[in-house]
């Protein structure tokens, strides 16, 4: 990426600013996801807005309510409402009912695989479904708090009070149980399958080697760890949390035990969203002042990408490629930058 | 830091034992023709239905904070529903989480201290407590869940006070005293009372923390001026004070009051609370307190549960007012000598 060259000992910030589209989605935003060329941005109740590469904007409604849940594998868009429901969103707009809680309870997580598999969950229950075969469900403990799928999409862990559950929907009588008191909610597998994390209540993550079980505790945090994100070829773990971006070393078979994190783009304000470059080992951070940077792993040299003085970043995200960056604050003004 | 602040949605907690008449006041206040929206947080759905308004399902899951706090329990379900629900925002105007008939009042309380998201967005309001002017006296004997309703309750509903006698009404009512003198109480036949009564009280509100003299002192109907919230230990029970209010001693439940003119040292008074609700957090369920420091020309206002403590600086002393100290415990098994002197050690000499 020859754009990411900040000249040395330059006293002020590389900013490209400038070159960033605006946008105005006049909604709640939450998250953002790139379905083919477009970015889909979700919005906090009914609508999915998508935005081409010209900046154009069109409303798509996929709940009739909040949306409370959303994963995205690049091709499809996949949503949990408090309307009960289990909504698909295509790259061409098409939407899809997946599923209706016969209770209509609250969807309150949901994940994708690639080669479709799908899981969501309602209250203490959680879902799977792939392909034409049979639904399939597991009671976990207390209610569910996060849903991941393993690499190749066969595990699926399940978080929740005291601990993550890991469980093969495949095959009966599967279910594992990873201890650890405190109540955990969203949950992650690393890319290679050898570690699980999940964020807390309480702000820390929590995280288990699987081949043993042993446990990796990442404390520290000033505030609660809302956003997650795994570099390029998943050396490190990018955190929010703190007024440093936090990431954690997986580069080695001991993970992050007995290491130190590192600690790179400071600012007087938290991060709110992270977001790792697919390809290159750079990330893109936001803030809750409304500042987006992004970020080179190696040194820490900024860009900056977006001014202060809004509300908190709430959605970020790269294309597959890594050729566009979107983002928007909690009030949905945001913007598209190409790279 | 510009980040922009929007008002904190307020969340009333409705508490009682199972068939004082919650759903009752619930059902009361959400037909009311009040033009507000409510987002209703309840245990059973279908007995409430109301169109207009969010109902939606709790599980009343407690779990501890891994804080080193043992009575730091928080209520996950409620961080979700109100994460959730900040996804609406605007579409209702005030929350209401109604809880079982068993349920301790204390982590939905702390659930809104403790999460910086939580209270980020809304506002604890006022715990308003029903209970059943007929039954709530034998509840009191057998049932712990309900004395802690009654022991938590900034406002309380005393229903179906048309099922008893004009003597059994002055008794349920020292029975409810003797555990919290200072909660607004209300009695009324199926839950009629004012919605002013119970919604939007700010009692968790540091700036409305003026007044801390219990309820009956101010209501109009008594007439006495002797202090009853001295229990000590005064074990004399069921003793009558010769104008018609018994005065009940409970075993176990009790509030302290302690009162100075004399200025207290705040590197004394700040220590000595914070270590006290460490310690004995466990047995108190609430406190509040009105303080005069040192050298301060300003009100110092502070309010806990259990072992959670908020205050600040309220305001200037106005000029005449009296620059008084005053503290209020409610708890269980107080330690109440220890609590005394201890107090009294912070007191300027």
């Amino acid at each position: 990426m020859k754009e990411f060259t900040p000249p040395a000992d330059s006293a002020s910030i590389v900013s490209v600013t400038e070159r960033v589209k605006p946008l105005a989605l006049g909604m709640v935003v939450t998250s953002v996801h790139f379905l083919g060329s477009r970015a889909a941005f979700v919005g906090g109740e009914e609508n999915v807005a998508f935005v081409d590469g010209q900046g154009e904007i069109s409303k798509v409604a996929v709940h009739s309510g909040g949306i409370l849940s959303a994963a995205s594998d690049g091709k499809r868009l996949v949503m949990g409402g408090d309307d009960g429901k289990v909504v698909s969103l295509d790259a061409k707009g098409e939407v899809t009912l997946l599923a209706t809680d016969p209770k209509r309870r609250w969807i309150d997580a949901v994940a994708l695989h690639p080669d479709g598999a799908y899981a969501w969950s309602a209250g203490k229950t959680a879902f799977f479904k792939s392909g034409k075969s049979e639904e399939k469900s597991l009671e976990v403990p207390s209610t569910v708090g996060g849903l991941a799928f393993a690499p190749k999409g066969q595990r699926l862990a399940i978080a929740h009070y005291n601990g993550a559950t890991l469980w093969f929907p495949n095959m009966a009588g599967s279910a594992e149980f990873l201890p650890w008191a405190g109540s955990h909610l969203g949950v992650t597998f690393s890319p290679d399958n050898k570690f699980l994390v999940t964020t807390m209540h309480e702000s820390a993550l929590h995280g288990w080697r699987l081949a043993d079980n042993r446990h990796m505790r990442m404390t520290g945090y000033p505030g609660r760890v809302r956003s997650m994100s795994w570099s390029a070829g998943g050396k490190a773990l990018a955190t929010s949390g703190a007024d440093t971006v936090i990431l954690w070393p997986f580069a080695s078979k001991d993970g992050p035990m007995g290491k130190e994190p590192a600690m790179l783009a400071p600012l007087q304000a938290r991060v709110s969203v992270v977001a790792c470059h697919p390809r290159n080992d750079i990330f893109a951070a936001g803030y809750s002042d409304g500042t987006v940077l992004m970020v080179r792993l190696e040194d820490g040299a900024e860009i900056l990408v977006r001014r202060n003085g809004t509300p908190p970043v709430a959605a970020l995200a790269w294309n597959a490629k890594g050729t566009l960056l979107a983002f928007a604050d909690e009030n949905g003004d945001g913007g598209l930058l190409e790279l | 830091m510009s980040e922009v602040t929007a008002p904190k949605i307020p969340v009333t907690v409705l508490t009682g034992y199972l068939g004082a008449g919650k759903t009752t006041l619930l059902n009361r206040i959400l037909s009311e023709n009040h033009g507000k929206k409510y987002a209703v947080i309840v245990n059973e759905f279908g007995e409430i239905g109301i169109d207009n308004d969010l109902i939606i399902g709790a599980d009343e899951e407690v779990f501890e904070m891994n804080n080193g706090c043992i009575c730091c329990t928080v209520r996950g379900d409620l961080v979700r529903i109100m994460e959730g629900l900040m996804k609406r925002k605007g579409k209702f105007d005030a929350i209401i989480v109604e809880t079982t008939g068993l349920a301790d009042p204390a982590p939905v309380a702390q659930t809104f201290f403790v999460d910086e998201d939580v209270q980020k967005n809304a506002r604890l309001d006022a715990v308003v407590t029903v209970a059943d002017a007929k039954w709530l006296s034998d509840r009191l004997k057998d049932a712990p869940e309900a004395k802690n309703q009654i022991a938590f309750a900034d406002v309380i509903v005393l229903n179906k006070t048309d099922l008893v006698t004009k003597g059994e009404l002055a008794e349920v009512e020292a029975r409810i005293r003797a555990i919290n003198p200072y909660a607004k109480l209300h009695r009324t036949e199926r839950c009629s009372v004012a919605l002013a009564d119970v919604l939007d009280r700010g009692a968790f509100d540091l700036d409305r923390i003026l007044d801390i003299e219990p309820d009956f002192l101010n209501a109009d109907d008594h007439d006495h001026d002797h202090d009853h919230h001295h229990h000590g230990h005064d074990h004399h029970h069921d003793h009558d004070h010769g104008h018609g209010l018994k005065h009940y001693h409970d075993e176990d439940m009790q509030s302290l009051s302690l009162k100075t003119d004399k200025p207290l040292d705040p590197n004394v008074f700040m220590p000595w609370l914070q270590n006290l609700v460490q310690v004995e957090g466990g047995k108190i369920l609430r406190s509040k307190g009105i303080l005069a420091f040192h050298d301060d020309d300003d009100r110092y206002v502070f309010q806990g549960v259990h072992m959670m403590l908020e205050g600040n600086h309220q305001r200037k002393w106005k000029d005449g007012e009296p620059r008084e100290s005053r503290l209020v415990f409610i708890g269980r098994e107080l330690p109440q000598d220890l609590i005394r002197q201890g107090f009294e050690s912070c007191i300027v000499s």
